[in-house]
């Protein structure tokens, strides 16, 4: 597969972990935040190629992972009701709410229907006229703007039971949350790839400009990753902090202009609730009063309930970069992939789960 | 986050697409790179081509690492 | 012309038992499996059979019930044959039992139970007896197929999943994933177009030629529901040894590379049904790849991985960039994701 299987080639990996061996030094402890980039680095054992003065930490880059309790209660009050079609990534249907997870309610009978786009949402609601097809919005500014773009054509088309559960969330925001939270010293930042496809690499100066902290924006194959971290070592070894692109084959510094158009013209930022971290203003995106009428919070009166968070669960640390896997002590035993407690576990890049399947073999 | 695949864009009508990966065809909107044309690489994310991949940057970016590798060569 | 013909559809009546269902029966089921055993219509089939005796069962519930590839009916013969053959048995018979909803066309039937004698056929079994059933509509999905199979073990064979021992290299017939990606293809809401069919085969005559090289395959296993990753952990756990495999090693269809990709899935734990995993010891290793080359089935069979003592239960894969990582079991289904 062209531009895939090119950056997947053992013998160009060597090289750049050869290089990354030779010239890092100093102690760095990178941070990826983007949970692609969590199952890559497990996929691939990058860890075990790196020298023992790197550390990589994850961060809250999982967009179900910190999907909220009430979020997600919400989005299961809204799978009760009669005449109510949920639709949604298949990412979203074994996370645990408060008490229960649509895949659950699925098996008693709610119309829960897994899509790979939103446009086959758009389709089942076409097929459904009976129906109100609610579709959750998850995922950062990668996805919100084919949500948005979703909603225009919806409305093309005078489409008129499609709605949107609007649950996105911005990655720059929550980042500097993390960093004012002083609660983990990161040497550099392993950038969100395809956010950064959307927004381009200006919505990182900030990073580099108010907090010294190093930048690269990096793709999603093996390679990609090792020529990002060879680079963050590149600037740590030579005191630099800038924010610099590798992934050049898809991002540019204005990022894509028509996209971000089009995000902005059905949303607009609002504040959202991060699981573990809290209320982040500015840091979610809510459906424009002009389109309001594809905006699912508004047209059902929605009750989501008490939150309730399981005892124990420290997903919120782990999201945060404080703590690992291996220190909470549900990890493995209580909450496994099978019977997960918390989203970390769920969703197949939230760390929990990534440490459990890939662990790092002999 | 965010699976995005490089595609082939096979075919253009309107604002859709046909693109084309590894033999599997699929449909896409071409709404957030309506300056797609035909033979060019797209990023697919979720039915929707969020960008025209750079040809000439990636194969910079492959020469850069083999550069890489014919100096480093230390067996790891 | 019988009553059964006038209808186009299946109606609970064919499964009542009467006289509708006995023309079904006569005409679309003994007319096609045309066997003297099945002709007799008694309550069991009676035969002699000496020998040591394998016996399995599987229900098949697949949806779509027609894919690229094949249909329920090939899959039903397929895996059953496939399970006798994975303990060595060469297939002699099977049962076939069919709950059927009301209301599903009698050409889809037609369809299913031509292509349940075809590959009846080419396995060189007879479905010897069997049973029909038809429910409400809504009470079953279009139609569900359970297959039971008799087979007979050649002396000095003994293959169990129990059987591996450190040493032993681990070997695959061809390239993984195929059925999984195709029956995934058609589902509702994941609309992709591909050119991939299902690898859904017999797998006996593979088997066969297997043993005439060598009679000491330590264990067979088709990675079906799970996929590859899945079947491994089983058997590392059933002999408490551990397994490690190689990533550049695994054949994988372009095609299916692709659509996991797309979808974010892993071909690893993707569905087979015309696929086997073979352990065996380590100076047979060649001979029996060869073997397995020259058949239909085996042409791209590879040798992946071997068997060692420490870490038991463990299975492990040394990536293409030259690290390692571990390969769990399946938990639930792989669903697909955007993140």
């Amino acid at each position: 597969m062209r531009f895939i299987t090119e950056f997947r080639r053992s013998d160009l990996a060597k090289g750049l972990i050869a290089q990354i061996n030779q010239r890092s030094h100093a102690p760095a402890r990178l941070m990826e935040f983007c949970g692609g980039h969590t199952v890559t680095i497990f996929k691939y054992g990058i860890r075990q190629t790196l020298p023992d003065n790197i550390e990589m930490v994850s961060g809250p880059g999982c967009p179900i992972c910190v999907t909220a309790n009430t979020d997600l209660d919400k989005a299961i009050a809204l799978a009760k009701m009669p005449q109510v079609i949920i639709a949604t990534f298949g990412d979203m249907l074994k996370v645990p709410g408060s008490h229960t997870t649509l895949q659950e309610l699925k098996a008693d009978g709610a119309d829960v229907r897994i899509v790979y786009s939103a446009l086959d949402a758009i389709a089942i609601a076409e097929g459904n006229p009976t129906s109100s097809i609610v579709f959750l919005g998850i995922g950062f500014e990668t996805t919100a703007p084919t949500i948005a773009a979703s909603v225009l054509q919806a409305e093309k088309k005078r489409i008129s039971n499609y709605y949107v559960l609007s649950l996105h969330k911005l990655c720059p925001p929550v980042i500097r949350a993390i960093l004012d939270s002083g609660e983990v010293e990161i040497h550099g930042l392993v950038c969100p790839g395809h956010v950064s496809v959307i927004i381009g690499s200006h919505p990182w100066d900030f990073i580099a400009r108010d907090y010294g902290i190093p930048c690269v924006i990096a793709g999603f194959e093996p390679l990609d990753i090792l020529q990002c971290v060879a680079m963050l070592v590149d600037q740590v070894e030579s005191g630099r902090s800038e924010v610099e692109i590798a992934y050049r084959r898809g991002v540019r510094p204005e990022g894509n202009e028509e996209a971000i158009r089009l995000m902005e013209q059905v949303f607009e930022p609002g504040p959202a609730a991060w699981r573990g971290i809290g209320e982040v203003p500015d840091s979610g995106l809510k459906i424009r009063k002009e389109y309001q009428h594809f905006d699912a919070a508004i047209a059902f009166d929605i009750d989501p309930g008490q939150p309730y968070e399981p005892e124990g669960c420290i997903c919120g640390d782990i999201l945060r970069g404080i703590k690992t896997p291996p220190d909470c002590q549900l990890f493995g035993n209580a909450c496994t992939p099978q019977y997960p407690v918390g989203p970390c576990m769920v969703s197949s890049e939230g760390t929990c789960s990534a440490y459990y399947n890939y662990g790092e073999g002999p | 986050m965010c699976l995005a695949i490089p595609a082939l864009v096979k075919s253009i009508e309107d604002k859709e697409a046909e693109a084309e990966i590894g033999g599997i065809t699929r449909r896409i909107s071409l709404w957030l790179t309506p300056e797609a044309k035909v033979g060019d690489y797209v990023l697919i994310h979720t039915g929707y081509a969020i960008s025209i991949l750079d040809q000439e940057e990636a194969e910079e970016t492959l020469k850069l690492f083999e550069e890489i590798a014919s100096l480093g060569g230390e067996e790891v | 012309m019988g009553e059964s013909e006038k209808f186009e559809k299946i109606l609970l009546s064919h499964g009542s038992g009467g006289k509708l269902a006995h023309e079904l029966v006569e005409k679309h089921f003994v007319r096609v499996f045309d066997n003297p055993l099945l002709a007799r219509l008694d309550d069991s089939a009676v035969f002699t059979v000496s020998g040591r005796l394998a016996f399995t069962t599987d229900s098949y519930v697949v949806s779509p019930i027609f894919f690229p590839g094949g249909d329920i009916g090939k899959l039903a013969v397929c895996g059953t044959v496939n399970d006798l053959a994975m303990s060595g048995a060469r297939p002699l018979c099977l049962s076939l039992s069919l709950i059927i909803e009301e209301g599903l066309p009698l050409s889809e039937l037609e369809t299913i139970v031509e292509s349940i004698q075809s590959v009846a056929i080419e396995a060189g079994v007879t479905i010897v007896t069997g049973d029909t059933k038809v429910v409400n509509r809504g009470s079953a999905d279009k139609i569900f197929i359970n297959t039971a199979g008799i087979g007979i073990i050649p002396e000095n064979v003994d293959i169990s999943g129990s059987n591996a021992k450190p040493g032993d290299k681990v070997l695959l017939s061809g390239p993984i994933g195929d059925h999984g990606i195709a029956v995934l293809s058609q589902r509702e809401g994941l609309s992709f177009t591909t050119r991939l069919e299902s690898d859904c085969a017999p797998l006996n005559s593979l088997v066969a030629e297997m043993l005439n090289v060598s009679a000491d395959i330590h264990c067979l296993r088709d990675p079906t529901r799970g996929g590859l990753a899945t079947t491994l952990n089983e058997l590392a756990n059933q002999s408490t040894v551990s397994i490690r495999i190689e990533e550049e090693k695994v054949p994988v269809h372009e095609a299916v590379l692709a659509a996991c990709e797309m979808l974010g899935l892993d071909p690893l734990y993707i569905a087979n049904e015309g696929k086997l995993v073979a352990i065996v010891p380590a100076e047979d290793a060649d001979k029996i790849l060869r073997a397995m080359r020259r058949n239909r089935y085996g042409k791209e069979a590879s040798l992946i991985g071997e068997v060692s003592a420490n870490n038991p239960g463990r299975v492990v894969m040394k990536t293409r960039i030259g690290s390692s990582r571990i390969v769990d079991m399946l938990v639930g289904d792989p669903l697909p994701r955007i993140c």
